[in-house]
């Protein structure tokens, strides 16, 4: 079971923060292939949000297959975000760790790595699309 | 969770006006709030919210026009089963015990629900043995709350239930709140003057002002048709948008709009938060407003 923090000062729209911190709750493994996520009455009483925004989260989940609703049961978790090549222990943290020691030895500080590892990702794997939610569109005609 | 929402809307009115002897409270006050929404009702102190929430409760009668609850006027007898209100100076006996005052509510209302009840006490951390009289005003909040939640009703109408709360026991009673509204599909309208109070609570928004509505609608659709857009001073095309608010520093213009079209390029654009959407329009009065799609009535004469 996860538990949600919710940040009103963030900035970040509350469903999508439920998302992200199941997205990490399955990266780290802390939420695996048939646990249950909370009711949306467990969320909301912890919580003070809207129930319908812990719906839409658990929409948004689904879709991208990671949790399926059984009715009357709730909703689990489909599958894993766990990666091997993640996990702590593996060779590429070691490898990127050694990395950011030299970055540091060669004078660098944090912002100036964190820029770096950016632009490099954005190389490598495109640019990282800013958190898009079909409703930020703007509605014209809606003016009464 | 809101199964009901095409049905008649929990709360509609049609050119409701309410004249007192000073003058109107509210005037041609049109909206629909469909079921299951937790709804914000926003505006400055004396702007009408509890004259609103009066007549939905059927503690006064429209100068003009109607108010429906899920379909029904307010003084129909199934009206009154399935609203609950709290007003804003929790009439309750003095003298009652918390435990003598849930006992009334379970004689008074035929689908009582004492677990309910007693869980918003609890949370509350109101022992059920003390005498109402000798309870802070926070408590005593809590107290009408717990009735309102035993009654089992299905829209809430609640007038300024947090602001004598602290705020680990308003976050609580709003927690309880939620947690009603998930499992029951409950509606529920809380006036406020302080929005932040109902930050990420609300997924509706009536913002009142001077009697009229001035904001109506889905928070999300309200909050995405407005743009924050800052440029040079002399920067064109701004009104071929509606213009909410506009402020000049120096050589900068600093605009809150509905953008009719696209916005040009030579501004920066930015979603504002609903907060800074709500200060446009209390710092405006004269802003032209808003009712989204889902606010507006739907006509029973088949015209949109």
């Amino acid at each position: 079971m996860v538990e949600y923090r919710i940040d009103r000062r963030s900035g970040i729209a509350t469903y999508l923060q439920i998302v992200q911190q199941t997205k990490q709750a399955l990266r780290l493994g802390l939420l695996q292939p048939g646990d249950r996520l909370p009711t949306a009455k467990e969320v909301v009483a912890a919580t003070a949000i809207n129930p319908n925004t812990v719906l839409k989260a658990y929409r948004e989940l689904e879709r991208e297959g990671l949790v399926e609703p059984r009715p009357g049961l709730g909703t689990f978790v489909r599958r894993s975000l766990a990666r091997p090549g993640a996990a702590a222990d593996s060779p590429l943290r070691a490898e990127l760790a050694e990395w950011a020691d030299r970055a540091r030895a060669a004078g660098l500080d944090r912002e100036d790595v964190a820029a770096l590892v950016t632009s490099v990702l954005d190389e490598r794997f495109g640019a990282g699309a800013p958190p898009t939610t079909s409703e930020s569109t703007v509605r014209n005609g809606e003016n009464g | 969770m809101s199964d009901d929402n095409d049905g008649s809307g929990a709360l509609e009115a049609a050119g409701l006006g309410k004249k007192y002897r000073r003058g109107w409270a509210l005037r041609d006050v049109t909206f629909r709030l469909p079921a299951g929404r937790i709804c914000a009702m926003v505006g400055p102190n004396g702007s009408g919210k509890s004259t609103l929430l009066a007549l939905a409760a059927d503690l006064l009668t429209p100068t003009t026009g109607t108010l429906r609850i899920f379909g029904e006027a307010p003084s129909a007898p199934t009206t009154r089963e399935r609203i609950a209100y709290v007003a804003q100076e929790k009439p309750l006996y003095p003298r009652f015990s918390v435990a003598d005052t849930l006992r009334m509510g379970a004689s008074l209302n035929p689908h009582w629900d004492q677990t309910a009840a007693e869980r918003v006490v609890d949370e509350a951390e109101v022992p059920l043995s003390t005498r109402i009289g000798s309870l802070s005003g926070g408590r005593r909040t809590c107290v009408a709350l717990a009735v309102a939640l035993g009654k089992r009703a299905r829209l809430l109408l609640l007038d300024e239930p947090m602001s004598d709360q602290d705020p680990v026991r308003r976050r609580r009673m709003m927690g309880v709140l939620m947690a009603e509204a998930a499992e029951r599909g409950t509606t529920v309208v809380i006036s406020t003057h302080v929005l932040a109070e109902l930050d990420g609570v609300c997924d509706y928004l009536l913002l009142i002002g001077d009697g009229r509505i001035r904001l109506a609608g889905d928070s999300e659709a309200i909050q995405s048709a407005h743009r924050l857009i800052t440029g040079a001073r002399d920067g064109s095309g701004i009104d071929a948008h509606t213009v909410v608010e506009r402020r000049t520093t120096g050589r900068q213009l600093t605009a809150l709009v509905r953008p009719t079209s696209p916005v040009g390029d030579d501004w920066i654009v930015r979603e504002p938060s609903l907060e800074e959407v709500l200060l446009g329009y209390l710092r405006s009065p004269e802003a032209p407003p808003l009712v989204t799609a889902s606010a507006r009535p739907v006509a029973e004469d088949g015209a949109p």
